[in-house]
């Protein structure tokens, strides 16, 4: 039961290796948990959550997992048969292997048998119970019949209740973000030249390797660390982007302050582009498109921001576009093509969650560009792709929207 | 040992989660990352650590052209240099010009040691993986003069994140982590009554409604922190400004809002703040 709550973890998502498992058996063993499933709650949280966007995601696990076995939860109970039973997940990696090697069973069993001992004779919350303040090593504010009441600190909440605040629902990652954050992801953003162009002379290091040569030049060279992301944000403006004008402008700020690019342009259109992109969000002056398909290549990444929420007739028909006034000759799907055949690392960025991407619209353009939330898990990925660590394949049309 | 020896100290008040941290990381002697909004005390919780454990502390402050080494060591290639063409100092002596940095030194003191290494993100990617060995073995060589050495005491690691930089998998999964979560009302009103004892109730209540307006304002682009609220009182106290002013005006609002919209903002939307109280 007890190894259950890893295997749990793991399948809510929080990726818990052994090397963090063990720790934590070894830190129960010691009695660190004082048979209280709040300390336990923390204890575990410290030892196998590394990150604070899975907080959230921690305290659900935790609070299914342990709703209704709370009051008769005893870690020492589960501590001890699981070392009489150990099992461990099959798949390890080479450092979960090597942790596992470092870890004495019978050293642990042993220090768990003398710790019981102890407990037994002391009996008075001493040295290793410190905590409790009361008297029986087991009891925790109130009594239970059975002498064991785990959880509630003081009389208080138990760590079920509290885990079931879900108080960290703020700092998950899939939430839409601020500019901060987008900057941070952008930074990752970066395609080092290693094998263009020719090597540089690399002054640091001629400098260091000279003076420990005690004053005999030494030249170093090395290859260019120059970043060659070039990147074309297109933001889609006005009608059903209204509410996500503030993130848009967000995200348009942090790529603007990231000055690590070697190019970075920007253009605007409403719902999708067409003969022309728009340098202001009034769309009143812009370029025409095909002079900015000129102008980019193969190097350039381009990242569409929009909602893809239209009439199917604005991608699919000549004519279609949103703008009465405007005729438009070719149909916006062809020019988004042409996008995608001239910068093939591009990606379409979506403020609407997935779960409403089933709009024909929103599909077409899946099928042309890969898609991504913009989340911070979302911008990640498109990064990935755009810096070429994942891939970059779009929809593929004969997949059931409905599942996708 | 027991478990459970740090339980904060006067000026610094640990939550319950917080000292579990803490006292997991020392018992099993792992280095403890500590991430949350700046103004949290991340910083401050090392010096807490080392006063209530009546150790001395050693502090790493790490900056974007930090490397691994040179919280290890550094040798002092320049000086070698200096002595080699205008001194008159033996420069066959390595030995002399190796200078241990912070890492390095806390595992060269003859009592244990906390030693905190601060915003640990602001260095290179790969920056954290370069001490993992280190941090594991306790141990590290000087190549230059092929000298071990190993801590006698493994010092109590802090390291701190300000999140500028997702740090390696490989670190992580050694670390023991805790996110300092923004204090509640209730926190913070038992950590303004450490700063400022004689702080009226009626007032204190009055600017933590204030502050905490302020932080639920969306659009505000830097959210005020506990040290900012900490002076922002004293500020106010200062100027011996009653709880009426609070109320109406906000007075002294530069010290807790440090932009320049953020002051724009706020001035339009005072009048709606009324619907709070």
């Amino acid at each position: 039961m007890f190894i259950d709550f890893l295997f749990y973890l793991r399948e809510r998502g929080i990726k818990v290796s052994l090397t963090e498992w063990l720790p934590l058996l070894r830190s129960l063993v010691e009695g660190h948990a004082r048979a209280n499933l709040t300390v336990f709650y923390h204890l575990a949280r410290a030892l196998l959550v590394k990150r604070e966007t899975l907080y959230d995601l921690y305290d659900q696990a935790f609070a299914e997992f342990f709703e209704g076995v709370d009051r008769q939860f005893d870690l020492d109970e589960e501590l001890l048969d699981w070392l009489n039973n150990p099992i461990l997940p099959r798949e390890l990696s080479e450092e979960e292997r090597a942790a596992l090697q470092a870890l004495d069973l019978d050293e642990l069993r042993k220090r768990f048998d003398e710790r019981l001992r102890e407990q037994k004779e002391r009996h008075d919350g001493g040295n290793r119970w410190i905590g409790t303040g009361g008297t029986s090593p087991f009891g925790h504010g109130g009594t239970h019949p059975t002498g064991i009441r785990i959880g509630g600190a003081g009389g208080g909440r138990s760590a079920v209740q509290v885990a079931s605040d879900r108080r960290f629902r703020n700092l998950r990652s899939d939430r839409v973000l601020d500019t901060r954050q987008i900057g941070l992801a952008l930074r990752r953003l970066r395609r080092l030249g290693k094998d263009e162009g020719p090597e540089e002379l690399d002054l640091d290091a001629t400098i260091d390797g000279s003076a420990r040569n005690g004053g005999e030049i030494e030249l170093i060279f090395g290859p260019p660390r120059k970043n060659r992301i070039k990147l074309l944000l297109l933001i889609d403006v006005g009608g059903s982007m209204d509410p996500h004008a503030d993130l848009c402008e967000r995200l348009f700020s942090a790529a603007h302050a990231a000055n690590h690019f070697q190019h970075f342009e920007w253009r605007f259109f409403h719902n999708c582009p067409y003969e022309r992109l728009y340098t202001d969000i009034y769309r009143r002056q812009g370029d025409l498109t095909t002079d900015i398909l000129k102008r980019v290549d193969r190097t350039w990444s381009v990242v569409f921001t929009g909602d893809a929420w239209m009439s199917p007739f604005e991608l699919t028909h000549a004519g279609g576009a949103i703008d009465l006034y405007h005729d438009n000759r070719d149909t916006g799907l062809t020019w988004l093509r042409r996008f995608r055949e001239r910068c093939p690392n591009s990606v379409w960025l979506n403020p609407e969650p997935r779960r409403i991407w089933n709009a024909p619209s929103a599909r077409l353009i899946r099928e042309v560009f890969p898609m991504f939330e913009l989340t911070l898990d979302g911008l990640s990925e498109a990064v990935d792709v755009i810096a070429g660590r994942r891939s970059n394949q779009s929809l593929d049309p004969s997949v059931n929207p409905w599942t996708h | 040992m027991s478990f459970q020896q740090f339980t904060g100290t006067e000026k610094y008040l640990a939550s319950p989660e917080l000292r579990d941290a803490v006292n997991v990381a020392i018992a099993l002697e792992r280095p403890l990352l500590i991430k949350g909004e700046p103004g949290t005390g991340k910083t401050v919780l090392a010096e807490a650590v080392a006063e209530g454990l009546g150790l001395e502390l050693l502090t790493w402050n790490v900056k974007s052209t930090s490397k691994g080494r040179d919280g290890l060591y550094v040798y002092d290639t320049v000086e070698r240099l200096n002595d080699a063409r205008f001194g008159d100092r033996d420069i066959r002596d390595i030995q002399r010009y190796i200078k241990l940095g912070p890492l390095g030194s806390s595992f060269r003191t003859p009592k244990r040691v906390v030693l905190l290494i601060d915003e640990i993100d602001k260095a290179d990617m790969e920056f954290p993986n370069d001490l993992l060995h280190e941090l594991d073995r306790m141990s590290f060589t000087i190549d230059e003069t092929s000298e071990t050495v190993t801590a006698e005491h493994r010092p109590i690691v802090i390291v701190t994140s300000n999140n500028e930089k997702e740090l390696p998998d490989a670190f992580l999964r050694r670390c023991v982590f805790h996110y300092i979560s923004f204090p509640d009302r209730e926190m913070m009103t038992d950590i303004v009554r450490v700063h400022h004892p004689k702080l009226e109730d009626e007032l204190l209540r009055q600017v933590l409604i204030a502050f905490y307006w302020l932080r639920d304002q969306t659009e505000v682009r830097k959210r005020p922190s506990t040290s900012e609220l900490i002076d922002w009182i004293a500020a106010l106290r200062r100027a011996g400004i009653d709880k009426k002013a609070i109320e109406e005006n906000l007075p002294f609002l530069g010290v807790l809002l440090k932009h320049e919209q953020d002051h724009e903002w706020i001035s339009g939307a005072r009048g709606r703040r009324t619907v709070l109280h």
